[in-house]
C-alpha cells in the first residue's frame, strides 16, 4: 500500500487526524512512505516528534508499535527472546516418553519454534501483516550496540534469529524515530533514514495548534498566549517553552477560567511553561512582569 | 548545465561545504526528487534537505549552497520587468540607473515592504537593490560583479528603522516589540541582498567558485576569533547543549568502566541461591576519581570571545569535576569562581564577568608574566596534586617577561596541565607571542571553534 498519495494529502489526512504540519514536515512525511525508508525525526524536546508518529498511524488507519528505548535495552527487550519458563515445562513433560535419544532430539527441535517465541517490538512490527507504524522513541537515549542492531533492521526490513532463520517483512512499516540528539548518532543509522529537524513553530501555526489542541479557547486569549511564548523563546532560557507547554498553559487558563491573559496572570502561572527558577525571574525580569 | 551535473555540482559543493554526502545519500535524493513535482523550489529543497542534511547545524550551510546551485530567479528577473513595465523610466543602457530620484522611490517602496512585512516584496526589492545599487561594471564580458556591501551602502535600510518602528506602532505593536520587530526585519532584509548578490556572482562565475568562496562554515566550525555578533549569539545558544552533549557521554563512558574488583563475599552469598555455582558475579564499584580544575583565563580584548565560550563551557561541565575555580587575568589576576553560581542565569553571568574583567587589568596591556606571578603570590593554595590547571590564552605578551620558571612550578605541582590557545599553530612564535616558549612546558592545544573546543573537554574530564 502507499501511505500517502502526495505532499498534499499528506498534509491534509495528518490534519484530519489533528496533527497541524508546516509544508517540509508533510513533505517528508510524504517521502517516508513512498521511499519506504525510514525517518529520523530531531528537535528539542515537545515539538510533536512522537505525535507525528502517532498522527501517521491514526491518518492511515494502522497499528502503532512503540519501542521505547532507554540505556540498557538490549536484544532480548527488543526484538524478541525464547520463553525459558515455558521451555523448561515442555522438557520435563516429554522427559517421561520414548527412548532417550529420540526423546531428546525431538524436543530440541520443539522447543524453538514459534509457540515458545516472545516477540518484542521490533520483531513484530516486522512480522504483522497488517498496515503498521513502528515507532523507535529517543533512540539516542540506547547503547551504541542497539544502533547496530537497528542497521538490520531498518535497511533490509529483516531480522536474523540464529534458530529460524531470517524473517523478512512481508510488509514494510512506517518507522519513526525520534531523538532530542542528546548524542549523536551513529552515520550508519543516520545514512539508513530520512532526517527532519522539528523546530518550534511559527506564531500562526502555534496559533492554529493551541486552538485545535484546546477546544473552548477564547481567540483573543490564544493570540496573547502565543505571543508571551514566542517572547519567552527569545530569550536565552535553559528550557524554552515547547509547543506542549503552550497547550499545557491553554488548559490551565481553561481550567481557571481566565479570560484574558494580563501581566499578572502570566506570572502567577508562568510555571505551567518555565521548569527552572532562574527561568521564571528571567522572564519576570525581561518581560517586565508585575510579580503578583 | 544539464540536471545531473547541477545535482552532482550541488552534492560536490556540500562535500566541500563540511556536509558529509555520500554516494547513496546522493541517489536517495535523486529518488526522493522523482516522488515530488519540480515546480516548486521549496518542495526541492525540502527533498534535498530530508535526504542529505543529517545534522540541524549544517542546515545553514546546505541553504546558502542550495541558493547558489538552485537560484531563485536569472538575471534582473522582477527589477528588470519593472524597467519595462515603466514607460517613462531609462532603460536599464540609458544611463546611470541609480540616480537620486530612482533611490528616493525604491527606498519609498522598501520601506512600505518593511513595514507590511511582506516577504516577497522584500525578496522582490533585495533583487532589485543588488540589480540597480550593486553592479560593479567589468572590464569585458563576464568579468563585472556585484556587491552586496555597495548596494546596501546606497540603500543603508538601517536608516529606515525610526520610521519602520512608527509604523508598526500605528499597527498597534508596543513600542520594545516594535524596535526588536524592525531590527529583525532589517536584518532579513540586509541577509536576502546578501543572498542575491550571491546569487548573481555564481551566475557570472560559476557556482562552484561562489560555494568555494563564500559560504561560512558551520556554527561549530567557526572560529571563535572570526565570529561576526549574531554568530556569537547563536554559539552561546550552543554552548548549554555542547555541555549537556558532554556531559551525558562522559557518564555514560564512566558507567561503562564503572565495573570494579570482583567482591568475593557478595559473589559467594549470590551463589547460594544456585546451588553453588557463580553465575552472576558482583563488584565492588569503583572509587570515583574526580579531579579538581582551576582555569586561568586571559580576557583581554584579543581572546574574549574565545575566554567566553572557554569559561562557559568549563562552568557548564561543573559536575564532571569536584571542585572548579577560576581566575582572569589581564596583568593582574581575579578569582570569579563565586560569579559561576549552581544554576545561575547565564546571562546574568556573562554580565558579571564583564564587570569582573575590569579588575583584572592594572595597566591595560597584556603581561603574562605579571599576571602568572601575582597568582602564585595570592593564591598558593588553588593548585594541588589532585589540581588540574588550564590556561586560556594566546599568549601573546606585548614582549614583557614571560615568567617561565614560575609556569614551570606550578604546572609541575598540578595533576595535569593544559594550555588552549585560539590561534591556528602556524601563528604561535610570531610577533609577540610567547606560545612556543610556553608551549615547551606545558602542553598547548589549539581550540579555535565549539568543536575542538568539546573535543577537549572531553579528553581531560
Amino acid at each position: 500500500m502507499t501511505w500517502f498519495a502526495s505532499p498534499a494529502d499528506a498534509a491534509t489526512r495528518l490534519r484530519e487526524a489533528g496533527y497541524l504540519t508546516d509544508d517540509a514536515t508533510a513533505l517528508t512525511a510524504y517521502l517516508a512512505g513512498a521511499l519506504e525508508k525510514p525517518l529520523l525525526v530531531e528537535g528539542p524536546a515537545g515539538v510533536g516528534k512522537t505525535e507525528l508518529a502517532k498522527a501517521v498511524a491514526r491518518a492511515t488507519g494502522a497499528e502503532l508499535v512503540r519501542l521505547q528505548c532507554y540505556e540498557g535495552l538490549d536484544e532480548a527487550r527488543a526484538l524478541y527472546e525464547w520463553n525459558y519458563k515455558k521451555q523448561l515445562l515442555r522438557i520435563q513433560a516429554s522427559s517421561g516418553r520414548g527412548s532417550r535419544q529420540d526423546s531428546w532430539s525431538e524436543t530440541h527441535d520443539d522447543i524453538f519454534t514459534e509457540e515458545f517465541l516472545l516477540t518484542r517490538p521490533l520483531l513484530s512490527a516486522i512480522r504483522r501483516e497488517e498496515p503498521t507504524v513502528l515507532l523507535v522513541d529517543e533512540v539516542d537515549k540506547t547503547d551504541i550496540e542497539v544502533e547496530g542492531l537497528l542497521l538490520e533492521v531498518l535497511s533490509d526490513f529483516q531480522v536474523t534469529i540464529p534458530e529460524l532463520g531470517t524473517v523478512t517483512a512481508t510488509r514494510r512499516p512506517f518507522v519513526v524515530l525520534t531523538s532530542n540528539a542528546s548524542r549523536e548518532l551513529s552515520e550508519a543509522v543516520k545514512r539508513r533514514c530520512l532526517f527532519l529537524h522539528l523546530d518550534y513553530p511559527d506564531a500562526e501555526r502555534e496559533r492554529a495548534i493551541v486552538t485545535s489542541q484546546v477546544p473552548g479557547l477564547d481567540d483573543k486569549v490564544a493570540a496573547q498566549l502565543v505571543d508571551v511564548v514566542v517572547r519567552l523563546r527569545e530569550l536565552e532560557l535553559k528550557k524554552a517553552p515547547s509547543i506542549a507547554e503552550s497547550v499545557d498553559w491553554a488548559r490551565t487558563l481553561i481550567a481557571l477560567q481566565i479570560g484574558d491573559l494580563d501581566e499578572a496572570t502570566v506570572a502567577r502561572t508562568l510555571g505551567v511553561v518555565l521548569k527552572h527558577a532562574s527561568d521564571q525571574r528571567r522572564a519576570v525580569k525581561e518581560l517586565k512582569l508585575a510579580t503578583a | 548545465m544539464s540536471l545531473l551535473d547541477t545535482h552532482i555540482g550541488f552534492v560536490e559543493a556540500l562535500r566541500a561545504a563540511g556536509l558529509s554526502v555520500s554516494l547513496a545519500e546522493g541517489l536517495d535524493a535523486i529518488s526522493a526528487l522523482e516522488q515530488v513535482s519540480w515546480h516548486d523550489r521549496e518542495t526541492v529543497r525540502a527533498a534535498y534537505a530530508a535526504t542529505l542534511v543529517k545534522r540541524q547545524p549544517q542546515r545553514v550551510t546546505f541553504d546558502a549552497v542550495f541558493d547558489i546551485y538552485y537560484p531563485r530567479l536569472v538575471g534582473d528577473g522582477v527589477a528588470r520587468e519593472r524597467d519595462g513595465d515603466d514607460g517613462d523610466a531609462p532603460g536599464p543602457d540609458a544611463g546611470p540607473r541609480d540616480t537620486g530620484p530612482d533611490l528616493e522611490r525604491f527606498r519609498e517602496a522598501l520601506a512600505e515592504a518593511l513595514v507590511s512585512g511582506d516577504q516577497q516584496a522584500l525578496q522582490d526589492l533585495a533583487a532589485e537593490a543588488v540589480a540597480r545599487f550593486g553592479a560593479m561594471p567589468g572590464r569585458g564580458p563576464g568579468l563585472s560583479s556585484w556587491s552586496a556591501y555597495t548596494s546596501l551602502q546606497r540603500v543603508s535600510p538601517a536608516e529606515l528603522v525610526d520610521r519602520l518602528v512608527q509604523g508598526l506602532l500605528a499597527d498597534g505593536l508596543d513600542a520594545e516589540r516594535a524596535q526588536r520587530t524592525a531590527g529583525r526585519r532589517i536584518g532579513d532584509f540586509t541577509r536576502m541582498v546578501e543572498g542575491d548578490a550571491r546569487r548573481r556572482i555564481a551566475e557570472e562565475k560559476g557556482p562552484e567558485h561562489v560555494a568555494g568562496v563564500t559560504v561560512r562554515p558551520t556554527i561549530d566550525r567557526l572560529d571563535f576569533t572570526a565570529a561576526r555578533r549574531s554568530d556569537l549569539e547563536e554559539m552561546r545558544r550552543e554552548v548549554y547543549p555542547l555541555a549537556r552533549r558532554l556531559a551525558a557521554r562522559l557518564t555514560k563512558e564512566q558507567h561503562a568502566r564503572r565495573r570494579g574488583p570482583l567482591d568475593v563475599r557478595r559473589t559467594v552469598r549470590a551463589s547460594i541461591a544456585t546451588g553453588g555455582v557463580p553465575l552472576t558475579t558482583h563488584h565492588r564499584p569503583r572509587r570515583p576519581h574526580r579531579t579538581e580544575l582551576v582555569v586561568l583565563c586571559d580576557v583581554s580584548g584579543s581572546v574574549a570571545n574565545f575566554a567566553q565560550f572557554t569559561l562557559m563551557l568549563v562552568f557548564a561541565l561543573r559536575e564532571a569535576f569536584s571542585g572548579v575555580r577560576a581566575f582572569t587575568f589581564v596583568d593582574d589576576v581575579a578569582e570569579v569562581s563565586d560569579v559561576f553560581r549552581p544554576g545561575a542565569d547565564v546571562a546574568e553571568v556573562m554580565e558579571s564577568l564583564a564587570a569582573s574583567m575590569s579588575q583584572a587589568a592594572m595597566f591595560g596591556r597584556t603581561n603574562y608574566g605579571r599576571a602568572l606571578t601575582r597568582f602564585a603570590e595570592e593564591h598558593p593554595d588553588a593548585i594541588g596534586p589532585r589540581s588540574s590547571l588550564l590556561v586560556l590564552g594566546d599568549g601573546r605578551s606585548n614582549y614583557s617577561d614571560l615568567a617561565l620558571p614560575v609556569l614551570a612550578d606550578l604546572a609541575g605541582r598540578a595533576r595535569h596541565a593544559w594550555w588552549l590557545n585560539p590561534e591556528h599553530p602556524r601563528h604561535w612564535g610570531t610577533g609577540d607571542s610567547a606560545a612556543d616558549q610556553y608551549g615547551a612546558i606545558v602542553p598547548m592545544v589549539e581550540c579555535r571553534n565549539l568543536a575542538q573546543l568539546g573535543e577537549f573537554v572531553h579528553e581531560i574530564a
